[in-house]
């Protein structure tokens, strides 16, 4: 791929700090966001400055967000972020140019706008793609302006400077392409195989990790680094059972027996409870979900996995216990343990979801 | 005339697409089809039914919650489980929420744009958009300057020459009625709303770890644990903070949204003729007084309206619920002439309509991945107007009076109620009424913590062994948009089958074997559009239903086998 920084991220007039400065941004605004998105990407503080350069000199990227088979969850998830917000987002960081849940025109003027895009900025923007894309005769299971999703997502991520699946049914075929997939289902780099993606899954994408993929794009003009599943590492390198609050008294074995136990009402363990963070791979303890306040586990419900591909079959039942995670450690990333993971929760189980969602087929072996 | 066509529909959730005809100005005849199909009640077959409401959650990510709700009831009605007291609590405040946030974020981001024109605000005076502001509310955010900032702030952005998600509108339309000054305040509202909703939604975040799609929902209860003397459970801070973001929701509701919708609406009453739909309104009711799973203990009433008549308000028999498919993309054996009870659902899902690319569905055969629900061989219209009708109906204080206030302020009479305005005024009215019921909740739930009541979930029939080989029920739960029901079976600890019948199937549907158009359908007739290549005036019709597609896609058994009655306990 290319994102060496050769196509411009080119878009409109003014850099995305003047535009913020516009907005009644202080300097000093500027620089705590700039930390923020630092902290987000898993940067040393040096990197501080190097955000800040590229804010203060790249011009706002044009971004079209598709929705295929959706649920619109991970829109949602965008409405809620919090650095930047969503007006800033909209208004100074990203120019939207398509999105049908937000957008101000519909039909042929809303596909005007899209078709503007692809033709005009070829290679030049990023496209967004939120739910997964129906295979199965055609592609009938999902049209757009009597289009279907396929032809859509191969003429318009096919022409992107890079592709970002927005959450798990976009990475990995999500929940349309759990057993036994009636549709076909499969993410956006199964269905236009060779082209950049970046999949941030999740159910749905924390949107931080959206506006952090994004600027370290704008940062470094190449993609963060990925593991196996095209995620980027700075949100998905470490598995949540090491990063979490209540790792001390997994260790103690301090676990929840009961909902509403003693141990529930003390923050012990989930474990016992059917918590999946020993098999999932996301920043979740770190950066929480709307605006830092909580996050599944620290809210008293286990994690569901839902970071990772074909969870809606892997990771239930929910609350049914992990088999005993075999001498994991904190070094360890997804890359190391999928297969270690894969042979403790049933291989067959595994080979089956990872054989579907790169097959596309229709089969259920559970 | 030739059809035109709208797709996709935009501002909604999901993949909707309206072929219309239009003759003379009006529209004399149109045709409602989602484009999307994804199936989760076939996914759902074979799993363990505590782990469905994860599952149906997906339905949808706008009103997220609704399908876990009606989920975790439909099992605990097949299941006999009485939640405990904080349970029932936690889940009215995590709904009235909902219904506050998503009913603020329907008006300014998804429909206001219908009403407001954003180019026009450019050329208002902010020392006349102060004056107005200040006329019709005491919102501080109200000064000379405040707009001022405003406008040079979109002025800023128009002048970038890149307008994102508000570029390629109907900007400039004759069917754009309001002054510029009151764009301009909408304009502001938009943008402090946008900061508003992620705010205020901060409870689902405290309650159920993260909003959009929270995982806090159990069978029998909530995951989250309750104990004034922990760190790690709902104690008084948690109280704190929650009453503080109710106080700032119910604000926000009082003094932007309702004197905005009243000030809109004031220059759009004409839109109380248009819209009207089929006259007939079907209400499950919602917010539980008590533990019991479909309790008809309700805050707001269950009930049905016939022929917009208020003067009796009829009972909900879900025997009488039928759904055809003469015009959506499944078969039945019998061919397409009848309607079947959702529990005796037989369907082939099969694509028939015309191979995308496409201009045009043909109309006169299938042409939709939304079923026909019937009432009666009645189509109904569910959602905030069917309820707010249902309620003051049925004599409920607080809805009367807010609604007669409304209505006074705009001068209509009661008849007004059934059209575009209407609908829109009716979501208004609701999101006062549950916002202010938000704090009593919120105390009801540290009343019971003073009293020492830590009760989250009732654990006596979580260990699926200790569940019969066979149990059946449904869950009702009313969603923002409108009658929700799910319909369960399990067998040997498993769902057998699952059924979603839901508020945008209801409001949404095709065509049935009687030739009966659906509520959109029948709402858009008689609209008037200005000029058929901006067809700024359907929008709005469309817009005040707040369509949801993703979770009316609706499928039962694709092997065609008959799924057998479940009886209702």
């Amino acid at each position: 791929m290319d994102c060496s920084g050769k196509h411009d991220v080119v878009s409109s007039e003014g850099t995305i700090y003047e535009s913020l400065l516009k907005k009644g941004f202080s300097r000093r605004d500027f620089l705590k966001l700039c930390t923020t998105l630092t902290a987000t990407l898993s940067l040393p503080a040096p990197f501080v400055s190097r955000i800040a350069e590229a804010l203060e000199t790249k011009k706002k990227p044009i971004l079209v967000w598709l929705e295929f088979q959706d649920c619109a969850g991970n829109s949602e998830a965008l409405l809620r972020a919090t650095k930047p917000t969503v007006g800033e987002i909209v208004l100074d960081t990203l120019s939207i140019e398509y999105h049908e849940t937000i957008m101000a025109a519909a039909g042929h003027q809303a596909e005007k706008s899209l078709a503007d895009v692809v033709a005009n900025h070829k290679g030049n923007y990023i496209a967004a793609v939120e739910g997964s894309i129906p295979m199965k005769d055609g592609g009938v299971h999902c049209c757009i302006g009597g289009r279907s999703a396929l032809e859509i997502a191969r003429e318009v991520c096919g022409n992107a400077m890079a592709t970002i699946a927005m959450g798990t049914c976009a990475c990995f075929g999500g929940i349309p392409a759990a057993a036994p997939n009636p549709t076909e289902a499969v993410g956006v780099s199964a269905a236009v195989p060779n082209i950049p993606v970046v999949n941030l899954s999740g159910c749905p994408v924390n949107a931080e990790n959206i506006t952090a993929t994004v600027v370290h794009l704008l940062t470094f003009g190449t993609l963060p680094a990925l593991d196996k599943f095209n995620r980027p590492l700075f949100a998905y390198g470490k598995r949540i059972h090491d990063n979490c609050e209540r790792r001390a008294h997994f260790d103690a074995g301090q676990y929840v027996r009961r909902w509403g136990d003693e141990g529930h009402r003390e923050g012990w363990c989930l474990y016992e409870m059917g918590c999946k963070g020993p098999e999932t791979f996301k920043n979740c303890p770190r950066i929480k979900y709307n605006d830092g306040t909580n996050w599944p586990v620290g809210s008293g419900h286990g994690c569901i996995g839902c970071a990772e591909p074909a969870f809606w079959d892997r990771m239930t039942p929910f609350y049914e216990r992990l088999p005993q995670p075999p001498g994991f450690g904190v070094e360890a990333t997804a890359d190391k343990v999928g297969l270690g993971v894969a042979a403790v929760t049933g291989a067959a189980i595994v080979a089956h979801g990872i054989g579907r969602m790169i097959s596309g087929k229709n089969t259920r072996e559970d | 005339m030739a059809k035109i066509v709208i797709d996709p529909i935009t501002r909604i959730e999901g993949h909707l697409r309206i072929e219309a005809k239009v003759e003379e100005g009006k529209v004399v005849d149109a045709w409602s089809s989602s484009t999307m199909f994804r199936g989760i009640e076939l996914i759902l077959k074979g799993r363990d039914p505590r782990d469905a409401w994860a599952f149906t959650q997906r339905a949808c990510g706008v009103c997220t919650t609704v399908h876990a709700f009606a989920s975790i009831r439909a099992v605990e009605n097949a299941l006999d489980i009485t939640i405990p007291d904080n349970a029932r609590v936690i889940r009215n405040i995590i709904s009235a929420i909902q219904f506050v946030q998503d009913h603020v974020i329907h008006f300014y981001h998804l429909h206001a744009l219908d009403w407001v024109d954003i180019v026009s605000a450019l050329s208002a005076a902010p020392t006349k958009t102060a004056a107005l502001a200040q006329s019709i509310s005491d919102w501080p955010n109200s000064s000379v300057t405040y707009f001022k900032g405003v406008k040079e702030k979109v002025q800023a952005f128009v002048d970038t020459g890149q307008l994102g998600p508000f570029s390629n509108a109907y900007w400039g339309h004759s069917a754009y009625k309001l002054p510029p000054e009151a764009n301009l305040m909408a304009v502001a509202h938009y943008l402090e709303a946008l900061d508003w909703q992620r705010d205020v939604i901060r409870i689902h975040a405290l309650l159920g770890a993260k909003n959009p799609h929270l995982q806090t929902f159990l069978v029998g209860g909530m995951a989250v644990p309750v104990d004034p003397n922990s760190q790690n459970a709902l104690n008084a801070g948690s109280i704190a903070f929650m009453k503080e973001l109710a106080v700032k929701a119910l604000k926000f509701v009082e003094k932007v949204y309702i004197p905005d919708l009243l000030a809109v609406a004031s220059f759009y009453k004409e839109w109380a003729s248009y819209g009207g739909g089929v006259g007939n309104y079907l209400v499950y009711g919602e917010f539980q007084n008590d533990n019991i799973s479909n309790t008809d203990n309700l805050w707001l009433p269950r009930g049905i309206i016939k022929n917009r008549d208020l003067s009796t308000v009829h009972p909900v028999d879900q025997e009488k619920i039928s759904e055809y498919v003469t015009h959506s993309w499944y078969e039945y054996p019998e061919g397409d002439g009848t309607g079947k009870h959702p529990w005796e659902g037989e369907t082939n899902y099969k694509y028939s309509g015309p191979k995308p690319p496409y201009d045009f569905l043909n109309t006169d055969a299938k042409y939709s991945w939304l079923k026909s629900p019937r009432y009666e061989e009645t189509p109904m219209e569910v959602g905030p107007l069917a309820r707010m009708l249902v309620a003051y109906a049925s004599g409920h204080e607080r809805v009367q009076a807010v609604v007669n206030l409304v209505l006074g302020k705009l001068g209509v009479g009661p008849e007004a109620l059934f059209s575009t305005l209407g609908r829109t005024a009716a979501r208004g009215v609701e999101t006062l009424v549950i916002a202010e019921m938000l704090p009593v909740w919120i105390d009801e739930l540290a009343a019971n913590m003073k009293k020492g009541d830590l009760r989250i979930h009732a654990n006596e029939k979580w260990d699926p062994k200790t569940w019969p080989a066979k149990a059946q029920g449904y869950g009702w739960y009313e969603a923002p948009r409108g009658a929700l029901g799910h319909w369960i079976k399990i067998k040997d600890t498993k769902i057998d089958n699952y059924q979603m019948v839901v508020p945008s199937t209801w409001n949404g549907c095709p065509m049935d074997a009687g030739g009966r158009k659906g509520p959109w359908e029948s709402a858009i007739i008689g609209t008037p559009v200005a000029d058929p290549e901006k067809p700024l005036e359907i929008l709005r019709t469309v817009h005040s239903f707040d369509p949801c597609m993703a979770c009316a896609v609706h499928v039962v058994d694709p092997e065609g086998k008959e799924v057998t009655r479940v009886k209702v306990i």
